[in-house]
């Protein structure tokens, strides 16, 4: 019997399994890095010359001064665009951008964010996305691209300057780039409360299954 | 520091002042700029469990910096013009900005002063204004960016640095002209020699029509469209063309060397 049921474990497909493969964990957490790296030294940036009315603690951003916050901000740029590049590249190729983000409605946007409000939210099968987690991960891969163009804009407004014609202009590029981090913040949070809340889904993304 | 004080002229924005005040903080204070990030980098841009002291992490990003300025002069087309603007688009007032106030600002005699020219150039004399006034001008319209972020619009009139080049015989196959100013503690930064040759790279006598002001650089700045403000020097006395690399005032603080637009 015990063999029997042993073999019965094997029968069942290792892929089945898995529900983030490995490409997808490595390449989720040296984003994480990435991110958390522009965002700090991009605080520091920012306090150089405000575009609102307020700046980031020192407590919470990197490089101590403009100087060594720009070192940091255009050293972990490589690690973004390197690792974001070999994502999206894996994430169409692969066809797990199709099969796990699409199709996005707006009913079902909508049912599933009241099912998560009153928490009725079903997790059972985390290999499927809701439609506001299709919704959120669908969104954060634009603000990605989105956030490295209008950076590349403030970076090179003489050698790409038709990127930041597309933007609007060197200025408005600024608040483009500055949006868009706001938004990256803004999911992060979410993100990470939802990860705790639902800890196997955090498990998923360290070991796979 | 007693010098913070009002504004010396309008255009001066306060908090431009309050960033200078800063900027002006003693070197080893500056320089201790990866400490708050040490352990971060340990983490990150060195694999593996090793504690890593903060000089390391900061030969990392100085090391990948001079790879910036490698990607930065592939990305260099000497032919792609900076925008250009009407006339009714400059900045007014235009910002001053420097690592001082405006009443430490060089006050240079535009009759003492001479252009000292050296280096690998034919003709080493130096150069009065009034013969330099007689070179032909030209007129741009564009954009100045700093390297805190914020940007004005600037009307900057004068001699291509290239013809100037070409007038004292310059050898145009070395790789810097490297350029010194009148600022207190002494004010320098190198130019690269493709970008010295770019069309809109100016020798500027004039802002906005008029002489340059002292906010501006008189007698003289060098106008760098495709670079950032910091790269754009005033209150030039003098430039040298060479093939050494002899460091700039915010370039050996760690601003990017290359620092192209």
């Amino acid at each position: 019997m015990s063999s029997l049921a042993v073999s019965d474990e094997h029968a069942t497909p290792m892929a089945a399994k898995i529900i983030q493969p490995a490409w997808v964990r490595v390449a989720h957490w040296v984003n994480a890095v990435a991110m958390i790296l522009m965002i700090m030294s991009g605080w520091q940036i920012y306090n150089a010359s405000p575009l609102f009315n307020f700046s980031f603690s020192g407590s919470i951003t990197l490089g101590s001064w403009l100087g060594g916050a720009l070192l940091w901000h255009f050293a972990a740029m490589w690690l973004l665009m390197v690792n974001g590049l070999v994502y999206l590249t894996l994430g169409l190729v692969t066809g797990r951008f199709r099969r796990k983000l699409l199709p996005i409605s707006p009913g079902g946007v909508i049912a599933d964010a009241r099912a998560a409000l009153t928490f009725k939210l079903a997790h059972d099968d985390l290999s499927t996305y809701n439609y506001v987690q299709k919704l959120l991960y669908a969104g954060i891969i634009i603000v990605g691209i989105v956030i490295v163009l209008s950076g590349l804009s403030i970076w090179k407004p003489v050698q790409l300057q038709w990127l930041t014609a597309v933007f609007g202009g060197y200025d408005i590029a600024r608040y483009v780039h500055f949006t868009c981090m706001a938004l990256i913040v803004a999911f992060l949070v979410i993100h990470v409360a939802l990860a705790v809340l639902v800890p196997k889904s955090l498990r998923a993304m360290i070991i796979g299954r | 520091m007693g010098r913070m004080r009002s504004l010396l002229i309008p255009s001066v924005d306060r908090k431009l002042l309050v960033k200078d005040a800063v900027k002006a903080m003693p070197d080893l204070t500056r320089r201790r700029f990866i400490s708050g990030g040490a352990s971060l980098g340990a983490l990150t841009l060195l694999t593996g469990c090793d504690v890593v002291d903060s000089s390391s992490a900061e030969e990392v990003l100085k090391r990948v910096s001079k790879f910036n300025d490698a990607v930065q002069a592939w990305m260099f087309n000497p032919d792609a013009l900076a925008p250009t603007f009407p006339e009714s688009a400059v900045t007014k007032p235009f910002p001053f900005n420097a690592y001082y106030d405006l009443d430490d600002a060089p006050e240079v005699d535009g009759k003492d002063w001479k252009l000292e020219v050296r280096g690998l150039v034919e003709n080493n004399k130096p150069w009065t204004l009034e013969e330099l006034y007689r070179l032909p001008q030209v007129k741009q319209v564009t954009r100045h960016i700093c390297v805190e972020g914020w940007s004005a619009i600037g009307s900057w009139t004068g001699t291509p640095l290239r013809d100037f080049l070409k007038i004292v015989g310059a050898d145009t196959r070395a790789k810097y002209v490297w350029f010194q100013c009148a600022d207190k503690d002494g004010y320098n930064s190198p130019l690269d020699m493709r970008t010295a040759l770019h069309p809109q790279t100016q020798m500027t006598f004039k802002f906005d029509d008029k002489i340059l002001t002292r906010p501006y650089g008189f007698p003289m700045k060098i106008r760098v469209p495709t670079k950032l403000g910091f790269k754009n020097p005033k209150y030039v006395i003098s430039m040298e063309v060479t093939n050494d690399y002899k460091g700039g005032y915010w370039e050996d603080q760690g601003y990017n060397s290359f620092s192209g637009s």
